[in-house]
């Protein structure tokens, strides 16, 4: 399989403070992968800085081999990377569906036209992307009444629109119901499965992380510390005694 | 070198009433989020209770006592009306978005001029001179008149007092804890809206100690309460808004600069502090010690806005009915209403243009009059020097102002919330104090005169039609143009600029260009304006028309699409009748808080509400 | 859907501004001013107004019918001013309209009479350039201008030895008009006068001390002012405090007007030069006549708004009992040239050359009697010799 992402000695400093200390690692195309860790090692950082929200205070990110460091996150969207966030970021003033057709606009180059009404372009594409993720009976529903779950989903529909390489997603089960987690990951497993996207995330429930990754990585103090399938990741010495002071979290390990 | 240090200690002393005043506002803001415009009205009101108490205490407390006592006094005495005003127009309106108060506050505003008019009468008094006070210290042989040294002594005092209020207090924790997460003090357990109108008075009755104390140096009048709004807010936006320390530190500044500014450049007076704000502003976007807003939190508070829709057959019928009976109406109307209709689309133009950032960008514009009375100056600058005919003139009028919207624009965008709102306001101070003082230019207030229309147009009825089809163009393409996928974009920005700089939308971009085209739309009502009026001055320029057309978006509504239009032609309407009464401006500001507090969502948001209840419109929720 | 309530509005404002109003028997002149803004100046000139009314309409009013003014609030607006007017001219059947005291509301109200063909009187309005530069067919004006003021100050200015002067003025027309009159008479009086210092605070919002300091910091022999109002009084406040005025002649702007005179009190201050209205002063004849008649109308002493609202209403009285007829054209022609007997300030004339009325302007010195200031030593005088030549006025006006 051929690298689609590869970070570099990736750094940032806030301060003096070393908030992610030179991390160095790959994604290849049609993985799954999941970027884990304990609370504040560094993970938001990370993905902030791959979608370009935060500079690098170092370090480089290529994507297919060309360099994307520092550039804004909607250059880093038109190279082919699509993202979730923690908090769902919808339009609460517009439909389900004119969610996505504002993200085909944009891929289509529309923002700026004055001509044609936005609700009349590209609805069957946003309902087949409606479609991929279940969502289109509630294709002209107020964004601003979805359940939780349901904006989760649409993010995703949101996020498949530009047909992107590289799909990055954090947290994206926080808050949601387990029996919902598990659909949302599978959908996201199909979809990966399906499409030959590559999905980087986070996440904190190892169920999740265990069922649906293909390679795990564990960021602790900013560091990466563990780099491999999920057997690898569980017997690491280090990823052990990280997860130890957890109990809860490093239980879970030793289940999945 | 003595000129220099009395020149000095002159800016200080001014900089202590300033401040004095201007640390009610930042805490009021501070705490409460409200952009209290009322603000100046209690200092108003400080003078003018102090000098009715002046005029009474001495009698019986003799002078010395008497003079502090009513100073002391007049401050409980505003703080107890800022209260009953917080109680009675603001705490009914704190879930309303946040710039709705600003609305309340403007009605208050109105009503406190024609009842401080009714109780006072209409000239100007002189203060009272403070007891012993009189007459002048010699500081390196310049003459330093004792009370402003006074005046320099108290400040530290009142620093320090409210230092130690904010720091060592338990209400000043409260307060503390407030300006930083207003939830955080509903989880203490503590009573918020009590703790709202405790700063809301206190704020009140400094404003209050300020006039009073200030009246040994002036006196009361019927316009200080305008006069001094716009210092205030440039020290309050300069220092950050709700910083106590910022605001003495911006009103030391731009009090000394003004003493210099009056001696060593006579004549920038008008403009000088709006051009400090603006530098401030543009490397210092939260002020001096003022910390970074989240974006998009104002105008946004309460329930997003419903899904928008073109409109349907009914929609479609309804506006070829109103256009058609707006065109048959010479037919039948004698010529002033022509006169009013054609006043009316031309403002329901202007309030649309502001309309389309206020309320599809949620980008908060001060200084929209800079664009309408540019557009209108643009115009009447062709006719009057290049002899342009009527109509190259009306074309170049939103040319111009769209051109003049892209400069300002440029250095506004990267602001947002009440800062945005801030540095509009300073740069439409800039452009009319261009107009004002460019006098072999723009002549000045005595303004451009003679711009009428070309023969075709001349006339009641062939204007109104020009009005008529014009305005109606204008208004009818931003509402399409919201619809487009800019619109669209504009809107996305609004309600998450991460999502939409995540899928590839150059927010900045997308707002600036909608600066620009409400800009362009703005100077072609003031086109129309200027040419139905025949003249222009620089009060199109004013900070009072900028809110005029505030007042009606926020009174329409903003959250629906023809908010600024219906609002207009609201205002409009009952301003012309209202303006009759001899106590218009009473009945005016009463009107507005009514408004505000009963229909919080605007007049059509309030109807559509009316309408879904009674089962006469669908809910958005159930439009399939 | 949110049109229908857009359609609504409109509906609903149609039907309240419909109502045709009934043509009624008086004779209705509109007045437009700016009576909330300016309060402390319009109320008096509205008094005036309606106590000329009151004696017109008990001698039989004119051409029989009686005469009426319909007064409205325009804020202040030149905008709003312009709707007003034609709205009091095509609704409410006035046959002429007066009012405005800022000159640009003035000037606004000019430029539309001239285009729609109505009959304009500005009573208070000074600026020299509405009856000169700005001048029209369809618009008079009866007060005497900045220019005739400045110059008589400047003349009483060139009597004494004072070489240098520095001028103190209100940031807008009114005052760069004033302070531009003012200098170029003196000069033309008196060539080795200097000019060492101007001061131009923005009107109203005057920082007095640091005003002060500027001006004393240039040492002028003497000080020309025309600020006004509540900057006026900040300005004498500071300036005796810190001895401005000690030793040096002050010319003032209308500081003897009893609208801004009254409210310094004890504090007015004492030998400045002034133009104003010492109604309390006046010999027998028709201007003590009228300050009777005016305190028994009102109950209250008249400020020099009184003066010129009850002086224009007499004008527009005459002017119509001359036309014999209430149409623009006939109301215009009987303007130009018109006499006015037995004004306040004895007989006016409207000068068929520029359209100004010879209203004149009394001068004097500031003293001060019981806790209040008055003017001393004044004298009325007679615009037409400080006003340019007529060529020069002929050259100025823009042909019709």
């Amino acid at each position: 399989m051929s690298e689609i992402l590869r970070v570099e000695n990736l750094a940032k400093s806030y301060d003096g403070f070393q908030a992610v200390k030179g991390v160095s690692f790959s994604v290849k195309a049609g993985e799954m992968k999941a970027l884990i860790g304990p609370n504040g090692a560094g993970k938001s950082t990370c993905f902030n800085m791959l979608m370009g929200q935060i500079k690098p205070s170092g370090g480089d990110v290529f994507l297919d081999g060309k360099r994307i460091t520092g550039l804004r996150p909607r250059q880093v969207w038109r190279r082919g990377v699509g993202r979730t966030f923690q908090i769902t970021g919808t339009y609460a003033s517009m439909t389900v569906i004119e969610n996505v057709q504002m993200a085909l606009i944009s891929h289509n180059h529309r923002i700026f036209s004055l001509l044609p009404r936005a609700r009349d372009l590209y609805r069957d594409e946003a309902m087949a992307l409606l479609d991929r993720v279940a969502m289109t009976a509630q294709a002209e529903r107020p964004c601003s009444v979805l359940a939780y779950g349901d904006l989760k989903r649409l993010e995703l529909a949101i996020a498949l629109a530009h047909k992107p390489r590289l799909l990055l997603m954090d947290e994206p089960t926080a808050g949601m119901a387990p029996s919902a987690r598990i659909a949302l990951m599978q959908l996201t497993a199909d979809i990966v499965a399906q499409e030959g996207v590559s999905v980087l995330f986070t996440e904190h429930d190892m169920d999740v992380v265990f069922t649906h990754a293909h390679h795990i990585m564990v960021l602790n103090r900013g560091e990466l510390i563990a780099d491999g399938n999920a057997a690898e990741v569980r017997a690491n010495p280090q990823v052990q005694e990280v997860y130890l002071g957890g109990g809860m979290l490093f239980k879970e390990i030793e289940n999945a | 070198m003595g000129f220099f240090f009395a020149q000095l200690l002159t800016g200080l002393s001014n900089a202590a009433g300033l401040f004095l005043v201007a640390s009610g506002l930042s805490l009021i803001f501070g705490v409460t989020r409200i952009v209290n415009f009322a603000h100046g009205s209690f200092y108003m009101l400080g003078a003018y209770f102090g000098v009715t108490l002046m005029g009474i205490l001495p009698d019986y407390l003799g002078s010395h006592v008497g003079f502090w006592g009513s100073i002391v006094l007049t401050g409980v005495i505003v703080g107890l009306v800022g209260a009953l005003v917080e109680i009675v127009v603001l705490r009914p309106i704190y879930r309303a978005p946040e710039l709705f108060q600003l609305v309340a506050t403007f009605g208050v505003i109105l009503m406190i001029q024609d009842l401080a008019l009714m109780s006072w009468g209409a000239e100007d008094i002189m203060g009272a001179r403070a007891p012993g006070l009189r007459g002048v210290f010699r500081i390196f042989g310049e003459p330093i008149p004792k009370y402003d040294i006074v005046l320099i002594c108290i400040t530290p005092f009142i620093l320090i007092a409210l230092w130690w209020l904010i720091a060592k207090t338990r209400l000043g924790i409260l307060v503390r804890a407030a300006t930083q997460d207003r939830e955080m003090v509903g989880a203490l357990g503590v009573n918020q809206r009590w703790l709202f109108t405790g700063v809301f008075a206190l704020g009140s009755a400094l404003a209050g100690w300020g006039g009073a104390l200030q009246l040994p140096k002036g006196g009361a009048d019927l316009l200080m309460d305008m006069n001094i709004i716009g210092p205030l807010f440039v020290v309050v936006v300069i220092g950050g808004m709700g910083s106590l320390p910022g605001a003495f530190i911006a009103s030391v500044i731009i009090s000394v600069l003004n003493v210099f500014g009056v001696t060593y450049m006579p004549q920038s007076t008008l403009v000088l502090m709006f051009v400090v704000m603006a530098i401030v502003l543009i490397f210092r976007p939260y002020g001096l010690l003022g910390k970074e807003e989240v974006a998009g939190e104002h105008g946004q508070v309460g329930a997003p806005e419903a899904p928008i829709r073109p409109f349907g057959r009914t929609g479609r019928l309804a506006v070829t009915g109103l256009l058609a009976v707006l065109a048959l109406l010479p037919l039948v109307s004698d010529p002033f209403l022509l006169v009013l209709m054609t006043d009316i689309i031309i403002f329901a133009l202007f309030a649309a243009s502001l309309h389309f950032i206020l309320g599809a960008g949620g980008l908060t514009s001060f200084g929209h009059a800079a664009f309408y009375g540019g557009g209108a100056y643009v115009a009447a600058l062709l006719v009057t020097y290049a002899k342009a005919p009527m109509e190259i003139a009306f074309i170049a009028a939103p040319i111009g102002a769209g051109m003049l919207a892209l400069v300002v624009g440029w250095f506004c965008i990267r602001l947002s919330g009440v800062y945005l709102a801030m540095l509009t306001l300073a740069f439409s101070q800039l452009v009319w104090s261009l107009a004002f003082q460019w006098r072999s230019v723009t002549r000045g207030d005595d303004g451009l005169i003679n711009i009428w229309p070309s023969d075709w147009l001349s006339g009641q009825v062939p204007y109104y039609y020009f009005t008529l089809v014009i305005g109606a163009a204008g208004i009818l393409f931003l509402r399409h143009v919201i619809h487009a996928p800019f619109g669209y974009a504009l809107r996305a920005a609004r309600d998450s600029a991460r999502q939409a700089e995540a899928t590839g939308i150059n927010v900045k971009r997308v707002q600036y260009l909608a600066f620009a085209l409400a800009g362009a739309l703005a100077g072609l009502a003031g086109g129309l304006f200027v040419f139905a009026k025949g003249s222009v001055f620089p009060t199109e320029l004013e900070i009072g028309k900028s809110f005029d057309a505030l007042i009606v978006v926020f009174l329409g509504g903003i959250k629906t699409l023809s908010g600024g239009v219906v609002g207009a032609a609201f205002m409009a309407t009952v301003e012309d009748w209202l303006t009759r009464m001899e106590y218009w401006r009473l009945m005016l500001g009463m009107l507005i808080i009514a408004v505000v507090i009963l229909a919080p969502e605007g007049i059509v948001g309030s109807a559509r509400r009316l309408g879904e209840r009674l089962g006469l419109i669908k809910r958005a929720e159930a439009e399939e | 859907m949110n049109i229908f309530r857009s359609l609504l509005a409109a509906a609903t404002a149609v039907t309240l501004l419909a109502s045709p109003s009934l043509a009624e028997e008086p004779i209705k002149i509109g007045d437009i001013n700016h009576y909330k803004r300016m309060a402390a100046f319009a109320d008096p000139y509205r008094k005036g107004i309606e106590l000329a009314m009151s004696q017109v309409n008990a001698k039989g009013g004119v051409l029989g019918r009686p005469m009426e003014f319909i007064f409205r609030d325009d804020q202040g607006d030149p905008g709003e001013a312009v709707k007003i007017a034609e709205e009091l001219m095509t609704r409410d059947g006035a046959v002429m309209f007066t009012g405005a005291i800022l000159s640009n509301v003035g000037i606004a109200l000019s430029s539309f009479a001239k285009e729609k063909n109505y009959l304009y009187l500005a009573g208070e309005p000074l600026a020299d350039t509405l009856v000169w530069q700005s001048g029209n067919a369809n618009t008079f004006r009866l007060r005497v201008s900045t220019w005739v003021q400045a110059a008589m100050l400047a003349e009483a200015a060139a009597k004494t030895d004072a070489k240098t002067y520095a001028a103190i003025a209100p940031n807008y027309s009114y005052g760069t008009s004033a302070v531009e009159a003012f200098k170029t008479v003196l000069k033309q009086l008196k060539p080795d006068v200097e000019f060492v210092g101007e001061q131009w605070p923005a009107l109203f919002k005057i920082d007095a001390a640091a005003e002060v300091q500027a001006l004393e910091r240039v040492k002028p022999d003497a000080i020309f002012n025309v600020t006004f109002g509540t900057d006026l009084a900040k300005f004498v406040r500071e300036g005796t405090d810190r001895g401005l005025f000690d030793g040096r002649p002050v010319y003032s702007m209308l500081t003897g007007e009893p609208e801004y005179l009254e409210p310094l009190g004890e504090e007015s201050p004492e030998d400045w030069i002034v133009t104003g209205y010492p109604w309390y002063d006046l010999p027998d004849g028709p201007g003590k006549t009228f300050v009777t008649d005016y305190e028994a109308f009102t109950g209250e002493t008249p400020k020099m708004g009184s003066l010129v609202g009850y002086t224009m209403a007499l004008s527009v009285a005459a002017a119509i009992e001359k036309a014999g007829a209430t149409d623009t054209a006939s109301l215009i022609k009987a303007f130009e040239g018109l006499k006015v007997p037995e004004t306040p300030v004895g007989e006016l004339e409207y000068r068929a050359l520029d359209h100004q009325s010879t209203f004149g302007a009394w001068i004097g010195k500031l003293a001060l009697k019981d806790g209040q200031g008055v003017m001393v030593d004044w004298s009325y005088k007679n615009p037409v010799a400080y006003m340019p030549s007529d060529d020069e006025i002929k050259a100025m006006r823009p042909a019709n």
